[in-house]
């Protein structure tokens, strides 16, 4: 397997850079260019090309096989964070044959070499992406292999209840227990219920990595675009006083104390005679629909619509500094009078939704969970009929099984057969 | 007699016997050594054939044309159906066998066989030409030629006999071990293993005080084996049930170390399924009883097989553990137990034919491959001697499938992951046994062993007849429509404002007979009872075989999938040291079997695609 490199850090100007060597030759290229290094150390080197001419005074780093990021033998370099010692040793790694990392692959190698499985991939790709502190916690959860920690629990309960039943049919005539539904059925519910309930999270999960929605919606110049400019704190939508100004969906993304949201601001709802308008009127009121939270926003306090959709409708008097309006909410985004109740509102509705610490966070693992439920379920439903036959039970069990471990791994035979050796005593 | 054979069998327990029997069947000359003529076909363990798993073996078997089945059938004298509660899909046909009857019975078919001769003879040594096997060579020097040759030497490779502290080496109580065969082997640089098994005493029925012992009778409509068989040959008994108590296992436990297993002397791995009474009693020290079964070996003799209390303790330690038995007080043990160790093959480099990778023409079957149990033997032999015969015919090699036998199972089982202890085949270890019944084995394999040559007239024409009339069977119920409400009224379990439904969806539904569709259609009243059960249980499983139908289609798809011989995994990068050891130990043909090896995750299986698309790419181009 081949060496490769890459600058770990973001690119461009800064206080650190850290440049990452994977691969056998790592140690072997560090010490040629100054760096000599045990399989796992560290120490302050003078980096140099291969004309001896100082580089740079780095940091160096080691990490032996099977303790590093990758797996293999990994090297660190952190430099000062200058544009040209990064590519200076950029450069100087590659003139030493080693090949640039391509996009993703020391993760990509971590995997294969068995030091991550997928849901950890999953989850570090999320950390790396958090931008605010509830996105790093489930991130971390999944990084640390909860999901896989979590499946791995439930699938040791399922293999166990498939391993029962499966003593009941291929040792019928030696001492296995009698009568194994009662246990059967207890650690299917537990399971049955815990998947579902985690399939259930998934997508207020997804909102949580990839920010609530809160649509601002209301007639012409009611104030929206003052009101996401203020949230902004910059000139995010454009302003005006004419009617109709904003035609698209606007969106700002903003850090509600940690929650991820992403404001809308739509277009003004009117009778218009703009085809280009009404487009723009008609994909506003879509996303509204869709968002988690809408606030309705009148300068006068008086609304055309009043139901509740699914999430958190607001109904706002959006200029108390001209009206003096009697709504729950009364704000000014000009003067700002109000502003932060609103947002308070929001967060507490935010925040309990993300109350429940699941771990599933993906469209991959809801569908995995849900098969999983609705086989267990079926077993569930029919462990009672007699009618329903056990090898029949036992193959939807596989199903579940199988769900399961499409998200970490996978099932085999001779499981459910160790399972049944280490609790019995077989052979007559 | 000839010098120069197309097959020859060393060996002539289950696996010898059914490997000649389908060598000959091909067509092919065939000769059948062993030790001592009158040994072929003898039991010598256990008195049973069949069981779970082990039953649809033999099925299939049977299906193929085999002999194990009619001899099952001969001897059989207490037949018993397992599972009869269970699916239809994990019911094993079973039966005690009278050991006298059974060897005769073998002996017969073996004796009137066309294209086999039986020597009884010693071998000692291969000839080897060209690095391809062409002979045996006698322990009297002379040689015997052959094309290929099929080595079922059961545990007689370095057989080592252990009661308590006490050892002698030896094949089989009373028998000497072949170390000279064994040496020979050991020189062509096989990768070899050591494993155990053991029996229990054998006790002198009229010992017994059978007086007060549960008894458990065979069935009260004996299921035969064989497809052509309706009804046992021989009396019918019933065994005895007696167990072990606090007194017994304190016996054991006061001489544990006595034990050759606990004593330290025997290195070899013994199976978890088959625990000598020592392991129960050490593994399982919350039960105070385990049941035994006694089993009579023959309706000719006393003695009794005590199934269930194996074990290598010394032989005045069994007599008072024995005794301390309800019913066996005044026990007299004919044959004490004993634990044997043997030798066996990494069957990892076996090919799906059961031919050595590294000795094209040597063919292994058996024990000797790190199995346990008649039917596994007997099956093994049967898929050796088909191929040793297609080899020598230049056609096209047998190989079995996972998804259509439970013979296909096993091969796959063996010569991809190998064993960790003495192989015996389960249910469970087929993952598509839903489709792969004892009763329907004739119908998946029959036709299949017809094209390879080995099934004879008389079998084809009566399968060909039950085939016609299960057609016909089906082809009524799938005409019939009849409404949700005709339905219902006949006893169908389906609410009666539903949608029309042919009778074979109605069949479908859980517990609908086909006697209950008879008002609907009077056809099926003429249905032969053995043909509706079929079309019942296929019915039965018809929704859950159709969604495995996808996991068979990708099976099938990656078994296709060849895997070159000259791939190596040491240029896939990507590939972690310990999965590149395990791909080439278990040598993978295919991508299928890449899949079962332990450990193989899917990434790197994509890395083994690749590197196949890879020199796929490049032979097209050169």
């Amino acid at each position: 397997m081949d060496t490769i490199f890459a600058l770990a850090s973001a690119a461009g100007k800064a206080g650190v850079s850290v440049i990452r060597i994977s691969g056998s030759k790592s140690l072997n290229i560090a010490a040629q260019m100054g760096a000599a290094l045990e399989r796992h150390d560290r120490k302050l080197v003078k980096l140099a090309g291969t004309d001896g001419v100082l580089i740079d005074e780095a940091f160096a780093l080691s990490f032996a096989p099977g303790r590093s990021f990758t797996g293999e033998q990994v090297v660190e370099f952190q430099t000062h964070g200058s544009i040209a010692v990064v590519t200076a040793v950029l450069d100087q790694l590659e003139v030493l044959g080693l090949r640039p990392a391509e996009a993703g692959e020391f993760t990509r190698r971590a995997m294969e070499n068995g030091a991550m499985d997928l849901a950890r991939v999953e989850g570090l790709a999320d950390l790396i992406d958090a931008e605010t502190e509830s996105q790093r916690r489930q991130a971390i959860r999944v990084f640390q292999g909860d999901l896989g920690d979590l499946a791995a629990a439930w699938r040791t309960k399922v293999v166990r209840a498939a391993a029962l039943l499966e003593a009941t049919i291929d040792f019928v005539d030696e001492d296995v227990p009698v009568d194994v539904y009662p246990e059967v059925k207890s650690l299917l519910s537990d399971v049955a219920d815990d998947v579902v309930r985690e399939a259930e999270g998934v997508a207020i999960r997804e909102r949580v990595r990839d920010g609530f929605e809160i649509a601002l919606i209301g007639p012409p110049n009611s104030g929206k675009s003052t009101l996401l400019n203020r949230l902004a704190g910059r000139e995010a939508a454009i302003t005006s006083d004419i009617a109709g100004t904003t035609r698209d969906v606007i969106e700002v993304r903003m850090d509600l104390n940690g929650l991820p949201i992403t404001v809308l601001d739509t277009a003004g709802r009117r009778n218009s005679l703009d085809e280009l308008e009404q487009i723009g009127i008609k994909r506003g009121l879509d996303r509204a629909q869709a968002a988690d939270v809408r606030v309705h926003l009148s300068p006068t306090g008086k609304f055309e619509v009043s139901d509740c959709k699914d999430g958190l409708d607001l109904f706002v008097a959006s200029k108390a500094d001209l009206f003096d309006a009697q709504t729950e909410f009364s704000i000014s985004a000009v003067t700002g009078q109000g502003v932060n109740e609103l947002l308070d509102e929001i967060q507490r509705f935010l925040s309990t939704q993300v109350a429940s610490a699941g771990v599933a966070t993906r469209k991959r693992h809801q569908v995995s969970l849900q098969t999983a439920g609705r086989a267990l379920q079926i077993v569930l439903d029919s462990l009672d009929d007699n009618l329903v036959l056990t090898d029949l039970l036992v193959d939807d069990l596989h199903q579940a099984i199988r769900a399961l471990d499409s998200l970490i791994g996978r099932v085999d035979v001779e499981n459910v057969l160790d399972e049944i050796f280490s609790s019995f005593c077989i052979g007559k | 007699m000839k010098h120069d054979f197309d097959v020859i069998v060393i060996g002539g327990g289950h696996a010898g016997c059914e490997a000649a029997h389908a060598a000959a069947r091909m067509g092919v000359t065939t000769l059948l050594i062993s030790l001592r003529k009158d040994d072929i076909g003898v039991m010598s363990c256990n008195p049973a054939i069949g069981g779970l798993g082990k039953g649809h073996l033999v099925r299939e078997i049977d299906a193929l044309d085999g002999v194990m089945g009619i001899a099952a059938d001969r001897s059989g004298i207490q037949f018993r159906l397992l599972n009869r509660k269970k699916g239809p899909a994990v019911q094993g046909p079973r039966t005690q066998a009278d050991r006298r009857l059974y060897k005769d019975a073998m002996q017969v078919v073996t004796s009137e066989r066309q294209n086999l001769e039986v020597l009884e003879a010693e071998v000692t040594d291969l000839s080897v030409s060209d690095n391809a096997v062409s002979g045996v060579i006698l322990q009297d020097g002379s040689e015997i030629s052959a094309k290929t040759v099929i080595l079922t030497s059961g545990t007689f490779l370095r057989g080592v006999i252990h009661i308590g502290d006490q050892s002698h080496s030896g094949g089989r109580m009373g028998d000497k071990p072949s170390i000279a065969l064994a040496d020979r082997l050991a020189s062509f640089d096989l990768r070899i293993g050591r494993l155990k098994t053991g029996t229990p005493p054998r006790i002198d029925g009229r010992s017994i005080n059978w007086d007060g012992l549960d008894q458990q009778p065979g069935d009260a409509e004996p299921e035969m084996f064989s497809f052509l068989h309706r009804a046992p040959f021989a009396r019918q008994i019933s065994c005895g049930i007696t167990h072990t108590n606090e007194k017994t296992h304190n016996v054991i436990r006061k001489n544990l170390e006595r034990s050759a297993m606990y004593g330290g002397h025997i290195d070899g791995v013994g199976p978890r399924y088959c625990p000598s009474i020592e392991d129960k009693v050490v593994r399982f020290s919350d039960k105070d009883s385990h049941q035994i079964f006694l089993e009579p070996e023959s309706l000719s003799d006393h003695t009794i097989y005590p199934n269930g209390i194996s074990t290598s303790l010394p032989v005045n330690v069994q007599d008072e553990y024995v005794r301390s038995i309800v019913g066996l007080e005044n026990a007299k043990i004919l044959q004490p137990g004993y634990a044997i160790e043997y030798d066996y093959i990494d069957p990892r480099s076996l090919s799906l034919t059961l031919e050595l990778n590294t000795l094209p023409g040597l063919y292994l079957a058996g024990q000797i491959n790190g199995t346990t149990g008649y039917e596994e033997a007997a099956a093994q032999g049967m898929v050796a001697g088909l191929n040793a015969a297609a080899m020598c015919l230049g056609s096209e090699p047998v190989l079995f499938d996972r998804s259509t036998s439970y013979i296909g199972v096993m091969i796959d089982d063996l010569t991809v992951r190998g064993v960790s202890e003495p192989y015996r085949m389960f249910t469970s270890r087929a993952e598509f046994r839903l489709s792969l019944r004892a009763d329907n084995a004739d119908q998946r394999l029959t036709e299949f062993g017809r094209v390879a040559g080995c099934v004879s007239d008389e079998r084809w024409s009566l399968y060909s007849e039950k085939t016609e009339k299960l057609a016909e069977g089906k082809d009524w119920l799938e005409r019939k429509v009849a409404s949700s409400r005709q339905l219902s009224e006949s006893g169908v379990k389906i609410g009666v404002s539903g949608p029309k439904k042919s009778l074979y969806e109605a069949l479908t539904i859980a517990g609908t007979k086909i006697s209950d569709l008879v008002g609907i259609e009077p056809k099926l009243g003429g249905i032969e009872p053995e043909i509706a059960t079929q079309l019942e249980r296929d019915a039965m499983y018809a929704h859950y075989i159709e969604r495995q139908r996808n996991d068979v289609l990708a099976l099938r798809r990656d078994a296709d999938r060849i895997i070159p011989r000259n791939l190596s995994y040491e240029n896939i990068v990507g590939l972690s040291n310990e999965l590149r050891s395990k791909l080439n130990t278990a040598a993978p043909s295919n991508m299928a079997q890449a899949a079962r090896v332990d450990g193989v995750t899917p990434a790197a299986l994509m890395l083994v695609l690749s590197e196949i698309k890879k020199l796929e790419s490049l032979s097209q181009v050169s």
